[in-house]
């Protein structure tokens, strides 16, 4: 039988743009999930130093935090990305790949709320944080 | 006695520095090719163009633009906005060494600190415009604001606040 996580991972992998990116959902908990990005060249932002764009960053985290929402026992039938705030604290290291933590602590009716962090090889020291809300529509 | 004014450079000449310039900032950033960003050049006004692909998708079933893309195309059409700002100077005055630019030697572009999206509707399958307007550029931190629409200028899709840290120029 297909367990939550094994769903959860193939709705992730159904999202173009996130499966462009080769993201991963590699664990999901009742309002968690942990989603990796593996390092790609094409994502650089900096050329001289092989440094990732934020840009990818962000997509990572958006992606981990709605997959928080998904997971969350309130069951939101679907949501959306009301704003999201990230704060990039130092560059990744080219070359690793980059895991987004993701935890959705609290739903209302309407809303939920989310934040994150993302780190590469030295997971003491993420690489950036995210804080964000998000819509909640029709539970299952 | 007044300095006799000089004599203004023919047309050509300073479009192909500002274009110039604004092709090495374009070109030479993998991620902003990835995501087949392009942009459209006014006088010193830049727009942000980003041009609908299959592989923007977030959501299948609606279908709309990925939450993720938009915040890089906010972030991305700031970082250009203030990189072009910041050489605008010395594009103009020819300071700038177009063979170097030309050759790959990519100038140093700001670093984000924080940036905050607002989505306020969905990113339709449709090509997305952006503008950026400087609030604040000190010597050391920026403040960007940005603005995203798709087919009305006065219906946006996002925007963003961002905080940028500004290179240092080489003395």
């Amino acid at each position: 039988m297909a367990t939550k996580t094994d769903i959860a991972r193939q709705f992730i992998e159904a999202i173009p743009h996130s499966k462009a990116l080769g993201m991963r959902l590699t664990e999901m908990g009742e309002g968690e999930a942990v989603i990796e990005m593996p390092y790609d060249e094409k994502l650089v932002g900096d050329p001289e130093t092989g440094v990732l764009h934020g840009g990818a960053v962000s997509a990572l985290m958006d992606t981990c935090c709605g997959a928080a929402v998904m997971s969350h026992p309130a069951a939101p039938g679907g949501t959306a990305t009301i704003d999201l705030r990230i704060d990039y604290m130092r560059a990744a290291t080219p070359g690793q790949a980059i895991t987004a933590r993701a935890t959705c602590y609290h739903v209302t009716r309407t809303v939920a709320f989310v934040r994150a962090t993302a780190t590469d090889d030295d997971a003491d020291n993420p690489v950036a944080a995210a804080a964000g809300a998000f819509t909640v529509e029709g539970t299952r | 006695m007044r300095q006799p004014r000089r004599k203004p450079e023919p047309v050509q000449v300073i479009k192909q520095r500002r274009d110039a310039t604004l092709r090495a900032l374009v070109e030479g950033v993998p991620y902003i090719q990835y995501l087949g960003m392009q942009f459209e050049r006014k006088g010193d006004e830049l727009t942000g163009v980003l041009p609908f692909d299959q592989k923007l998708i977030g959501n299948p079933m609606l279908p709309a633009i990925h939450g993720g893309v938009t915040a890089a195309f906010l972030e991305v059409t700031a970082i250009i906005t203030l990189s072009w700002t910041y050489l605008w100077e010395d594009v103009e005055s020819g300071a700038i060494d177009t063979a170097t630019l030309e050759a790959g030697g990519l100038p140093r572009l700001p670093k984000t600190i924080d940036i905050s999206t607002d989505y306020l509707r969905s990113g339709l399958p449709r090509d997305a415009y952006a503008r950026a307007r400087i609030n604040r550029s000190g010597r050391r931190y920026a403040s960007v604001h940005v603005e995203a629409w798709q087919d009305n200028r006065n219906r946006l899709f996002a925007q963003a606040t961002g905080h940028f840290l500004m290179p240092q120029r080489r003395e």
